[in-house]
């Protein structure tokens, strides 16, 4: 320790430098593109006008944001947050009990389960969005086909949001259930199996098993995965709530979430102030969810936490 | 007893997994069999699951004038090769420094990754750095850049290097070989199926990526695939200019095979890179087991 004090920072750097500008590439790339663009905590504070350019635009103060609170902040917060809760949920419960049913399998089923739950993940949401159309288009899809076989009337899927409260979650859990599946089944795989012999000579059966070996040994990662994904419950899928709702604006009253909300008012409407402001507003309690989520997984299961 | 009681939930575990995996599969299916239906029997019936007549007029019909399809496989290979050789010498190197433990910078530069996870400026603000500040507007650096460098993937890489012995290293070193030496020529080539897992996970973002295309790309050249199939999907004007353009005359636009055409276009423009992607699906299985469990 002493010695390391005599070092001085010109001579460190000389002892450092071939790693120092190995690393550099990756440094530079992450400064301009994550660290420039926290100048953007300003933005929402100027009155930004194009052609008078970010340093010549004049301030005005917090009009953006008694503008943004006075009217659209509540209801996309409420449809971000609301949306992702039942995303976080179904998604565990629906995962976990994969996780569960793929333990009971052999290797064949697992592989072949296991890869078709895991093919949606490589679909961009464009393409989603093609698959979704097959069912839910107004005039050809599936769904109004098979009702109006039996009888009933067609929907108008696109333009009646409170189908969205179902369609929405079905379509986050198609595209990733497969991921976290794996996830708790790898989990599942890592506990040790004498566990599980033991309690069969003891003649639990299986349910038991599950209830009393399984579930208590995964707990910490559901645990610990649930509170990073509340960490991130201000923050919401783009591509599910802008491309796979054909950005139907009969939707906006509950499929505007702020992602897409940031997105309109800075492309299509050109509001710089409005965007910026539901931007930062997003990144603060985001940031502010990212550390407390991290804090209570700290206090569960410290080898865990992210720092 | 005991036995058809076990059997009894086995079936309802398929009945589940097997019921879901359709759930998974079929409307993907739909896609490809629309694609191959008569637009005449879509007009009538709609769309089905088993065309009750096969037909290859949408498949004719896009390839009439193939450029299109033909250049955004151009732009979205030029940008997915560029930016994984990019993001993963990038990040790898970047890694690799965090993960040696005699690197003096080492807590630093950790404490600078992981900031960037936590907290961004918004989108607004990347927009107008890289639109206006940088003038990557119409440019495929816009579509390669932004997205080169992730946190999660320099955690997940320095996660690889430092699961190797350190004596590989020390051995180098004393060779004499420089850093940069020991870092290709020692590191990287016992490194590879961490680099290939991270890898592909930076080519599946950049294969299927089409927000930043949304962002900064007006100029048509320069669609990527799934920007051209986000354009079809908005509007069908494009499949009706590439009949103008070939016939030359008034159309009929119901008599255009458009909808069947726009499966078509998916089926052509996702279809070889998924199958790809599911062969390589192990690799990113190993990703993300990694990722979410320590040790």
């Amino acid at each position: 320790m002493g010695k390391k004090k005599k070092i001085s920072p010109a001579m460190r750097f000389q002892k450092n430098k071939e790693l120092f500008f190995l690393a550099l590439p990756g440094t530079l790339l992450f400064f301009v593109f994550s660290y420039l663009p926290l100048y953007g905590l300003i933005l929402p504070f100027k009155n930004y006008k194009a052609n008078e350019g970010f340093f010549k635009s004049a301030w005005a103060g917090f009009n953006n944001f008694r503008f943004l609170f006075s009217g659209d902040a509540w209801r996309i917060t409420r449809n971000t947050v609301g949306f992702n809760a039942i995303f976080i949920a179904l998604s565990l419960i629906v995962s976990v009990s994969f996780a569960l049913m793929l333990f009971e399998l052999s290797a064949r089923f697992v592989k072949l389960y296991q890869t078709v739950l895991f093919i949606p993940y490589f679909i961009s949401w464009v393409v989603a969005s093609y698959i979704g159309m097959c069912l839910l288009d107004m005039n050809y899809g599936f769904l109004n086909r098979i009702i109006e076989f039996f009888g009933g009337e067609a929907n108008l899927w696109y333009n009646t949001p409170k189908y969205w409260y179902v369609i929405a979650p079905l379509a986050n859990l198609w595209k990733g259930v497969g991921y976290s599946t794996i996830i708790y089944y790898t989990a599942l795989l890592g506990i040790n199996a004498e566990l599980y012999e033991a309690a069969e000579l003891d003649g639990a059966r299986k349910w038991q098993r599950v209830i009393h070996i399984s579930l208590p040994l995964i707990k910490p990662l559901v645990i610990m995965l649930t509170l990073m994904s509340i960490g991130g419950i201000i923050r919401s899928d783009f591509g599910l709530f802008f491309s796979f709702t054909t950005d139907s604006k009969a939707l906006y009253p509950v499929t505007d979430v702020i992602d897409t909300y940031v997105y309109r008012a800075l492309r299509k409407l050109q509001d710089v102030g409005m965007s910026s402001a539901a931007g930062l507003y997003q990144s603060v309690v985001g940031f502010v969810l990212v550390l407390a989520s991290n804090w209570m997984v700290r206090k569960v299961d410290p080898e865990s936490s992210l720092f | 007893m005991k036995k058809r009681k076990a059997s009894l939930s086995k079936i309802l575990i398929h009945l589940a997994l097997g019921g879901f995996c359709a759930f998974c599969l079929l409307p993907m299916l739909m896609v490809i069999s629309i694609s191959f239906t008569p637009e005449s029997v879509i007009r009538v019936n709609g769309y089905s699951l088993i065309p009750s007549k096969l037909s290859l007029e949408a498949y004719k019909y896009i390839f009439l004038k193939p450029m299109q399809i033909v250049r955004a496989y151009g732009v979205t290979i030029t940008t997915t090769v560029c930016g994984v050789a990019i993001g993963l010498w990038c990040t790898s190197t970047l890694a690799y420094a965090i993960s040696r433990a005699d690197y003096a910078y080492r807590n630093m530069t950790m404490r600078f990754v992981f900031f960037t996870m936590l907290f961004s400026g918004g989108l607004t603000a990347t927009y107008m750095l890289v639109a206006r500040g940088l003038h990557m507007k119409d440019t495929l650096f816009a579509l390669i850049l932004p997205s080169a460098m992730q946190g999660w993937y320099v955690l997940l890489m320095r996660g690889f290097f430092s699961s190797l012995p350190s004596s590989v290293i020390e051995s180098a070193k004393i060779d004499g070989a420089s850093e940069l030496q020991t870092f290709t020529k020692v590191v990287l080539p016992i490194s590879v199926p961490g680099m290939a897992t991270v890898g592909l996970f930076l080519a599946l973002g950049y294969w299927n990526d089409w927000y930043a295309s949304l962002l900064y790309i007006d100029n048509p050249n320069l669609v990527s695939l799934q920007f051209l199939l986000y354009k079809t999907m908005s509007n069908i004007e494009f499949l009706k200019s590439i009949a103008s353009q070939i016939a030359g005359l008034k159309i009929d636009v119901m008599s255009l095979p458009s909808l069947s055409a726009r499966m078509a276009m998916c089926v052509v423009a996702a279809g070889p890179m998924l199958v790809a992607f599911v062969f390589l699906q192990k690799y990113f299985i190993k990703g993300i087991t990694v990722g979410s469990i320590k040790g």
